[in-house]
């Protein structure tokens, strides 16, 4: 009330236990006039769950610098020449990119409460879709729309399946993964179809100001996911219909168009990520982009994205993919197995979890207790 | 308790012109505090907290507690929504760790790392917020973490016979211990938390706001129970907004205000509503409902309710309601007084029936159709049906609006922020800082977003379930105030209730539900308590219950 001062946490005090403190600290004794009338009361003083985020893409950075550490201690030959740095990011950025594309509309579903374990599935379909002969003949403009409307078809189809027909997500998309390589399957008759097409090979193989096309896409569409999920009424939704579906649908918000629209638009990422990945093999089949549904997964959880939906970054998810496309990279210049790379991504993946349960949580309230019992 | 204490009679009150526009006051020194002859309570002190001290990010929730309880006592606490209440009781149970000072339990110093140890050593709560799992039965929540074994198996038989026991003992034999805890109503999973609470051998049983969700008839009950567990000995820590009840069950009383201990162990019969108030938020407090207007001849109707039904929760409800007219709803929890709000709101499809707006009738079984016809809802259930918890307050706030202020599907941020300022401010929400998580607003403050959602932009019509539950004395005459208000600009308000007197105070109409019927309709100035209690209980479930 009127006379209520809060003051900030003397400098002695044991952190908080319960939460990391906020990235700004309170001013010190800041009295709070209730009624002043100033709106916009309190400027700065909660830095809030956005602080939150903040700090675990923090984390993120630090895991990606740890790895870089890693890479110039293990080849330090390589790292000593300044060209081959830049083009070393530039080809982790590339091995980021499809999966990136495919990540951000992972993490959308997620946030909204869902899964999709179709993604790699509809990358096939869409890419052998857009590279029959028939197809080809319209040429690029004719396969980058058969590819996203293929795409965001079958995303519609899950998310109907969802939505109105209220089967589980995750059985609906399994369903899914298995009937849209089907479909591949049998439409490229189980071959690899090249792709003729010098614009769309040319996505891959071409640069602008040095830097790859595939990382202008991935830019594009994560500027894009970000402006969408944090700026627009429909990332709003998706917060909403994720964090608590019963709360959104009393506020008026259709919860079942939305989630459906959520799976159209992992379509829609699916879509593009099959024509840069076309563009990088000059060909497509039924079996390319297997198992990204486990990358895009993992690469939105490392990034802090909630399994039970409710919250989750672009950025975050970003951080994410980057990581793994540097473990590979890693794994790459020292010469090593993929399968060693596997086991290490599953740790890093089990580690991420973990931190992001326990966090600094456990090890403040650790100390807190110990001061506690010995001062008792 | 059929007399509400907080009514105070006339001698009590100071003039209505000492409270300020924003609800604020004088604020004089904070009485001392008061220690009361020993021999008022005859047990030994249990529990003793001395200078607690537990902070958040930002807010200081505790800020020197000092708190004894004696063996075989009820100990109230009381204090405004964010006094710090539900933290002192977190840091009791082990939820939280104290930053400093002292918890003595039996004569030990003592700090429990975990709400497990707490148990352990006796101490067991039954939270504010409902924590129950609800994917596992009702036994199993019950014996959560300390289910009986045998070699190492749990004893299912076993543990389902002493749930049936509890259950029994708590009036409640119809509950059945296999039962999902999903499918009980809100006021059944109260039960079960409390039942939870009885089924450790505990010293001390801390009970936080347990009658905000119980019917009428069911705080009775649970005051049979506790002095069932008094006369054993057993400590317990009841906190309440209601002062009736204070009076009613408790022993001392205990008032924290700002995280801090104002005057300890007060005697709870005695000690006036006005110095408790004032103690509580330094200012004096007339709890009277605003007046209504004097006949507000022949509005146009708003909202037109025509023989509505569901099957096997009411049938063939008619009402209307004007704008600028508030109807209040009375009937026990079960009477489908929920249900019937729920319904005209969309949010459950009617079997028969017609729902209309200004003459035209609205689509059923779309919350979409009613929110555009002007409709809006504040539900029964605030953490499950109304809030984002890790959202910020402000998201919160806008959640049914933030579309009407977005250009082009951009949202504006900076007008959704200053919008749910003004509300805040309305409601007194405390912090007032609105970019705040809700999760970490207490119970009485997220209350207040969640009527504070409908507050912006065009409603039309409210329908309000359950908005003052877990309020404080306070903010609760702030919030009728404001209720009053937004009638004489038009907006018509159903309002539902198990507290009859609010129902009776606030509303210029009354209906009393019982069993899915709506068997009274009068105005509020014709009806008075009793009459509605009768009228709500005659044949009450109680007895009616299947057997
Ligand atoms: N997890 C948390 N993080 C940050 N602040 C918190 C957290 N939990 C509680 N608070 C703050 O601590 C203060 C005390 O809250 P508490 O829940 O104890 O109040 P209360 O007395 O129980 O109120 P009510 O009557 O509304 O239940 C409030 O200002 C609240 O906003
Ligand atoms: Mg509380």
């Amino acid at each position: 009330m009127t006379e209520r001062t809060e003051t900030a946490a003397p400098a002695g005090a044991a952190p908080p236990a319960d939460r990391p403190s906020p990235v700004s600290p309170a001013p010190a004794g800041a009295p709070v006039h209730k009624g002043a009338g100033t709106p916009g009361n309190g400027t700065g003083r909660w830095s809030g769950d956005a602080g939150e985020s903040f700090r675990r893409n923090l984390g993120l950075v630090g895991v990606l610098v740890v790895l870089i550490v890693i890479g110039i201690v293990t080849r330090p030959d390589l790292y000593s020449d300044m060209n081959w740095v830049g083009d070393n990011i530039m080809s982790i950025l590339t091995l980021a990119s499809v999966v990136g594309v495919v990540t951000v509309g992972m993490t959308f579903v997620i946030i909204g409460g869902g899964i999709d374990l179709s993604v790699g599935a509809i990358v096939a379909l869409a890419g052998v879709w857009s590279t029959t002969v028939a197809t080809q003949s319209y040429g690029a403009g004719g396969m980058i729309f058969t590819a996203v409307v293929v795409a965001v078809c079958v995303g519609l189809v899950n998310g109907f399946l969802i939505s109105y027909g209220r089967l589980v997500p995750f059985i609906a998309t399994l369903a899914m993964l298995v009937a849209a390589r089907g479909l591949a399957a049998e439409i490229s008759d189980k071959q690899t179809q090249v792709s003729n097409n010098a614009t769309i090979n040319g996505i891959a193989s071409n640069d602008v100001l040095g830097i790859p096309v595939l990382v202008f896409i991935l830019a594009g569409v994560v500027a894009a996911g970000w402006v969408l999920l944090n700026r627009t009424t429909f990332g709003r939704r998706t917060v909403a219909v994720g964090g608590n579906p019963e709360a959104a649908r009393l506020a008026g918000i259709n919860v079942r168009r939305h989630s459906m629209l959520l799976y159209a638009l992992s379509g829609l990422c699916c879509g593009i990520a099959a024509i840069m990945l076309t563009a990088q093999a000059n060909s497509a089949q039924a079996a390319m982009a297997n198992l990204y549904e486990l990358d895009a997964i993992a690469a939105a959880i490392i990034g802090g994205t909630l399994l039970s939906g409710g919250r989750g970054t672009i950025v975050g998810s970003l951080l994410g993919v980057i990581i793994f496309a540097t473990i590979t990279n890693l794994f790459a210049i020292n010469g090593l197995s993929t399968e060693a790379q596997n086991m290490v991504k599953g740790g890093i993946i089990v580690a991420a979890v973990l931190v992001q349960q326990f966090r600094f949580k456990s090890l403040t309230q650790l100390l807190a207790r110990n001061k506690l019992r010995s001062t008792n | 308790m059929t007399e509400p204490a907080e009514r105070p009679a006339a001698d009590e009150t100071v003039p209505a012109g000492v409270q300020s526009p924003n609800g604020t006051g004088p604020v004089g020194d904070p009485p001392p505090l008061v220690t009361p002859p020993a021999d008022t309570v005859p047990g030994e002190v249990v529990l003793r907290l001395t200078d607690v001290v537990k902070t958040f990010p930002g807010v200081r929730a505790l800020d020197g507690v000092q708190l004894e309880v004696r063996a075989g006592e009820v100990h109230c606490l009381l204090g405004q929504n964010g006094a710090g209440k539900s933290t002192l009781i977190k840091v009791l149970s082990g939820a939280h760790q104290p930053d400093s000072g002292q918890v003595e339990w039996l004569g030990e110093p003592v700090s429990f790392g975990n709400p497990q140890a707490a148990m352990k050593a006796g101490i067991a709560t039954i939270y504010q917020e409902l924590d129950l799992v609800e994917d596992l039965s009702v036994a199993e929540n019950a014996f959560l973490g300390h289910e009986p074994r045998q070699l190492g198996f749990v004893r299912r038989g076993y543990m389902a016979r002493q749930t049936r026991e509890i259950l029994a003992r708590l009036g409640h034999p119809e509950i059945p211990p296999r039962r999902m805890v999903r499918s009980l109503p809100s006021a059944g999973k109260q039960i079960v938390s409390m039942a939870r609470a009885l089924s450790h051998e505990a010293r001390l049983i801390i009970m936080d706001e347990p009658s905000a969700v119980l019917a009428h008839d069911e705080v009775g009950n649970l005051f049979r129970i506790i002095r069932e567990l008094t006369a054993q000995g057993i400590a317990v820590i009841y906190i309440s907004h209601r002062m009736e009840e204070i009076r009613e069950i408790g022993d001392r009383v205990t008032v924290l205000k700002d995280g801090r201990t104002t005057a300890a162990n007060l005697p709870a019969r005695s000690t006036p509503t006005r110095d408790l108030v004032s103690r509580m938020t330094g200012r004096t407090i007339e709890y009277v409902f605003p007046d209504r207007p004097a006949e507000t001849p022949a509005a146009e109707k708003l909202l037109e309710v025509r023989e509505l039904s569901r099957e096997g929760e009411f049938a063939d409800v008619s009402l209307t309601v004007h704008a600028g007219e508030i109807v209040g709803i009375a009937g026990l929890v079960g009477s489908g007084r929920s249900e019937l709000l729920e319904t005209i709101f969309g949010a459950r499809r009617a079997s028969t029936g017609t729902v209309s707006m200004a003459g035209r009738q609205v689509r059923p079984g779309s919350v979409g159709a009613a929110v555009r016809a002007g409709m809006g809802m504040a539900p029964e259930e605030r953490k499950s049906q109304a809030l984002l918890l890790g959202e910020p307050i402000y998201r919160n706030v806008t959640l049914a609006t933030f579309t009407r202020w977005a250009r082009l599907g951009f949202t504006d941020a900076g007008r959704e922020r200053a919008e749910a300022n003004e509300v805040a401010d309305r409601l007194e929400l405390r912090p007032l800082d609105v970019r705040r998580p809700v999760r970490t607003l207490s119970g009485g403050n997220q209350q207040k977003v969640v009527v504070g959602r409908w507050l912006l932009g065009g409603t039309k019509l409210l329908l309000l379930d359950e908005p003052t539950r877990g309020v404080d004395v306070g903010a609760r005459a702030e919030l009728y105030q404001v209720i009053r208000a937004l009638a004489a600009r038009g907006v018509g308000v159903l309002l539902v209730s198990s507290e009859v007197p609010e129902v009776l105070g606030l509303a210029d109409r009354v209906l009393v539900m019982r069993e899915g019927r709506v068997v009274h309709e009068a105005p509020a100035g014709e009806l008075d308590e009793d009459t509605v209690l009768d009228l709500v209980m005659a044949g009450s479930l109680m007895e009616g219950a299947p057997a």
